[in-house]
């Protein structure tokens, strides 16, 4: 691939050498290409993005290739980067799955590049490894909670829920209305998971050391009553029978419709949904707002978090220097601006000087809060540890669809996240 | 072959050994040296990047996989369902798209327009389809006054769901197979059956159903095997699920795949194949007897 | 008595697979028809706005004419690789059948497995690295057809099967040479099967989506099959375009089929008319 592209790049380079005798000294052709995940709003992002940056600087060509998300992304990634023909610049996640593919050995150290003074330390910290810094936030940050519309809840006079307890109050009200309360999306199996993954902020505000303690093998969700509420909320959800109908089946492009349209009421999910309503439903873009996963306690209200993607540059790139100036672009204040304008702002940037525009969705403007204030916000568990069971969608499917008690579910959850600890080779895990 | 004589025949042999050659080049090098490679990679803990002999540790972790017997289960009747409906709905639609039935060109071509679409495409279309409450063939259902069931969301529904589908999507082949072999049975047979006063039926059990002997090995071969190893189809309409009720092996291989595992899903792999042969080679050698004898 | 059967028959089996057939496309190409928001209802309606065109400009245009690229690779792709198969393939099968060795017991084993057992893929990518035909077209033909091998020559060797061996023995008494009897006299009588397997490995092959995933990969080796991934991502499905595409590169495997279909008709009819 790489030598089809040089060759590709020498016989441009021929052709602009002949057509510029004129003898300006012209900067070397440079030809690279970047590996982005294929959802939408990414793609528009990063297009912009690069046709900026090929505007300012005409001597180098810059190729998108897109790739599936999820596990299948996964694979070409690794595959890509194991047999040395990855991309000169990619994108791929963060936190456990960074750990995942062997960063030391593979990707480019970007720790000593000027730009890193400018990302937040939050985000660094997921993209470490050994002591070295390897990649920068491709987009803003996300909250994991629950979306709800606002419409239904104007009509029913409701307020937005500080506990649990208020929640279900708020579902029993709007089950009594005579609409679906929780939309679930099974058909997307990985929406299943945000009650047990939405819900690791009230986790670790009851017991602070449990990721540390899980990686080390000594806590599980089985075994911690604050882990283990997760899986009995949503076993709470699938009992009260809150759920559409079609909870079994819908996707998620389904699940935005029913919150944008007010099918239904609330929608646990990731603030990047917003992107997908804007575009489908832009009429309904305020008709959505958004909180975290309420705990016990109205005391302790927080917000879990999600990093974005990151992007990096891998050793095996024939044009290290041009990938990390390209890359200093990506990570500059007109970066998040180009987003903005492309796509909207889905959340707080991770960039010192990046802001998101002034008129932002209700989303986007109920999650900020969190972040202004300190300790109302705390990373998933995936970003503070490199366990995470592969079958916790199935798990969580199961519970939802009443298939599986809550107890019997955190339970096989343990032995799925056994299994990848043993298989990550993890120390103390047997 | 040093001997002259035997070399003397191999030059006049209607049945050259080298017209194996070509196929065995490609096979070899492609096929079977990655495979022998992988066998030991299914005895370490890989990465892709690195691996560390771990000994038979992933055999071990593959049959602690709490759903791996329900898998088992799964697979085997999968296999059966789709390769025993195949032969049968493949055989009577080749019997009737030989004879000579109206619009009989219209009706071959829609039967096997599914095999043309891919696997993906039939996928994402049958989920639409079965949808418990827009799908079509619930509405349709709901018409004629019936309470379409959850065809993939009732997990003790899901697996045969897709199996129906994946006989639709197969069944066209089954059929020309079936009609390739057909069109070979000389037509005097049937001619001196009918002047002996044969009725159709008995044709068809005398003289069809034993001559298309050759079709029906290679659809039960080529189906059960396929019906062992089905992923494509239940990856795109379940992903195994809901839960881990339409998993099957190949199923659960993948998703040890795609979470990294690469030994672990090798070993499954290893384990699939054992299954396979335990089945499918005493199920060839019957058939192929038989196939002898006549 | 037996007219009025056949023509009852007739008309349950035009009625059946109206139902079990033909209603599936019908929905493939309402949907294509649709918008997106109204194809994200996926129900079985009329389209409120007609837009099958844009739909089609909108997908063959998407990231730079990406589906010609892709039409283009896997058309020679298809077509390179199912040539080789059916030789190979007939070669194969048309000893295998004829002479009975102490090796076949091993070569049966061997198709067997090739059926059998998942292609180990990061192996497979080193070793196509190390002979310098990775991300190469010509590297995945060689691949398709030495995964598609076992199917081919277990078609071809049924069919032999049929075929009477008097037929090569006169042949090869006459004088003519092994590869004569073969291309000449074994060939031609193999057609309704090479028919078979030219129809169903170029829709194997067209429609592969794993490995050109693996094996190809690199901007300009897109194949047909990746060209959906444009449209469905974890997180945003244009259904719409989605089933436009699906009946875009359904396209050509339906030319195949009509183009022989014919074929094998026009063998059958030949045969009722002999008989």
């Amino acid at each position: 691939m790489t030598a089809k592209f040089t060759r590709t790049a020498r016989v441009a380079v021929g052709i602009m050498a002949f057509t510029a005798l004129s003898g300006s000294a012209l900067a070397e052709d440079v030809f690279m290409t970047m590996l982005v995940s294929n959802n939408p709003s990414n793609v528009a992002t990063a297009e912009a993005a690069v046709a900026a940056y090929m505007k300012a600087n005409p001597n180098v060509t810059i190729e998108i290739e897109t790739r599936p998300g999820g596990g299948e992304g996964d694979n070409i990634v690794k595959t890509r980067l194991a047999t040395g023909v990855m991309n000169d610049v990619f994108q791929y996640n963060g936190g456990s799955l960074f750990q995942a593919i062997n960063p030391q050995q593979n990707l480019l150290p970007l720790t000593d590049e000027p730009f890193m003074a400018d990302i937040q330390e939050s985000f660094k910290s997921v993209v470490t490894a050994g002591g070295e810094v390897f990649g920068i936030p491709n987009g803003p940050a996300m909250g994991g909670g629950i979306l709800y519309n606002i419409p239904i809840y104007e009509e029913l006079g409701l307020e937005v829920p500080k506990s649990w307890d208020e929640f279900m109050a708020n579902n029993e009200k709007i089950k009594a209305a005579g609409k679906d309360a929780v939309i679930q999306t099974y058909g997307d199996t990985w929406t299943s998971q945000l009650f047990v993954l939405g819900d690791y902020f009230n986790v670790s505000a009851a017991e602070p050391d449990f990721a540390e303690r899980y990686t080390a093998g000594e806590a599980k969700f089985a075994d911690s009553p604050a882990a283990a509420k997760g899986f009995e909320r949503l076993q709470e959800v699938f009992e009260g029978d809150y759920m559409n109908e079609d909870f079994g089946a819908a996707k998620f492009p389904e699940g935005v419709r029913k919150i944008a349209q007010g099918e239904g009421a609330h929608y646990p999910m990731l603030t990047f949904a917003i992107g997908a309503i804007k575009d489908t439903y832009p009429e309904h873009v305020d008709d959505v707002g958004f909180f975290a996963q309420p705990g016990d306690s109205t005391d302790s209200n927080g917000l879990t978090v999600w990093m974005p993607d990151a992007t990096y540059i891998p050793k095996s790139t024939s044009n290290p220097e041009e990938a990390k100036k390209f890359v200093a672009f990506l990570a500059s204040v007109e970066a998040c601006k180009i987003r903005n304008e492309a796509v909207g702002a889905t959340g707080p940037y991770l960039v010192k000087g990046c802001f998101p525009p002034s008129d932002v969705p209700p989303v986007v403007s109920d999650m900020l809060p969190y972040f202004e204030e300190e300790g109302r916000n705390g990373p998933a568990l995936e970003f503070l540890s490199p366990v995470k069971g592969p079958a916790l969608e199935q798990i969580t499917v199961e519970v939802g669809s009443g298939i599986r008690n809550a107890a019997d579910a955190a339970a096989l959850y343990d032995q799925d996240v056994r299994k990848q600890a043993m298989q990550l080779g993890l120390p103390g895990w047997k | 072959m040093a001997n002259p004589t035997s070399r003397a025949y191999a030059r006049r042999s209607t049945y050259p050994g080298w017209f194996f050659l070509p196929a065995a080049i490609i096979y070899g090098v492609l096929f079977l040296v990655p495979t022998f490679a992988s066998l030991y990679f299914s005895l370490t803990r890989w990465s892709l990047f690195s691996s560390e002999f771990i000994g038979l540790t992933n055999f071990y972790q593959f049959f602690e996989e709490p759903f791996l017997v329900q898998g088992l289960v799964n697979t085997v009747i999968f296999a059966m369902i789709t390769s025993g409906l195949k032969v049968v709905l493949g055989l009577l639609l080749a019997v009737l798209l030989t004879s000579r039935i109206a619009l009989r060109g219209y009706l071959r071509s829609v039967v096997f327009f599914p095999v043309l679409v891919s696997t993906v495409g039939v996928g994402i279309t049958f989920t639409v389809l079965m949808h418990p409450t827009q799908g079509a063939i619930n509405v349709a259902l709901e018409l004629v006054g019936i309470d379409g069931p959850h065809w993939l969301t009732n997990p003790s529904l899901a697996l045969y769901s897709v199996a129906l589908v994946d006989v639709w999507k197969g069944v066209g082949l089954a059929t020309v197979i079936y009609i390739a072999g057909l069109v070979a049975i000389p037509k005097d047979y049937y001619e001196a059956a009918r002047i002996d006063g044969s009725t159709p039926t008995q044709s068809f059990f005398y003289i069809t159903l034993p001559l298309s002997r050759p079709a029906t090995v290679t659809v039960i071969t080529l189906s059960f095997i396929g019906g062992l190893k089905t992923f494509d189809l239940i990856w795109a309409m379940t992903r195994g699920g809901p839960g881990f009720s339409s998993d099957t092996i190949a199923s659960i291989i993948y998703k040890q795949y795609q979470a990294g595992f690469y030994g672990l899903s090798t070993a499954g792999n290893v384990v699939l194949f054992v299954l396979i042969a335990l089945l499918v080679v005493p199920l060839t050698m019957y058939l192929n007897r038989r196939e002898g004898h006549e | 008595m037996s007219l009025i059967r056949r023509h009852w028959l007739s008309v349950v089996a035009i009625l059946v697979s109206f139902v079990v057939f033909v209603i599936p496309f019908i929905f493939i190409v309402l949907t294509a028809m649709k918008d997106k928001r109204q194809s994200a209802l996926l129900d079985f309606s009329w389209p409120e706005k007609f837009q099958l065109w844009e739909n089609i400009v909108d997908v063959i245009t998407t990231r730079n004419w990406q589906l010609l690229t892709a039409f283009i690779n896997s058309t020679i792709l298809t077509v390179a690789s199912v040539t080789l198969l059916v030789v190979f393939a007939a070669m194969v099968g048309f000893v295998l059948q004829r002479r009975r060795t102490r090796w076949n017991g091993l070569i049966n084993f061997l198709i067997l497995a090739g059926l059998m057992i998942p292609p180990a893929i990061v192996p497979t990518i080193w070793l196509l690295q190390a002979m310098g035909l990775f991300a190469k077209l010509h590297g995945l033909i060689l691949i398709e057809v030495a995964y598609h091998l076992p199917f081919s020559i277990l078609l071809y060797r049924a069919f032999i099967a049929t075929i009477p061996k008097d037929l090569d023995e006169a042949a090869i008494i006459d004088g003519a040479r092994p590869l004569d009897v073969f291309f000449r006299i074994i060939m031609p009588l193999l057609w309704p099967v090479t028919v078979t397997n030219i129809v169903v490995q170029s829709v194997t092959i067209f429609n592969d989506f794993t490995n050109p995933l693996y094996y190809l990969p690199g901007r300009g080796n897109e194949t047909v099959q990746l060209t959906l991934y444009n449209f469905q991502s974890q997180f945003n499905t244009s259904y719409h375009l989605l089933f436009t595409n699906i009946l875009l590169i359904t396209i050509p495997p339906l030319i195949v089929f009509l183009f022989f279909n014919r074929q094998i008709v026009a063998g059958v009819t030949a045969g009722a008319v002999k008989g």
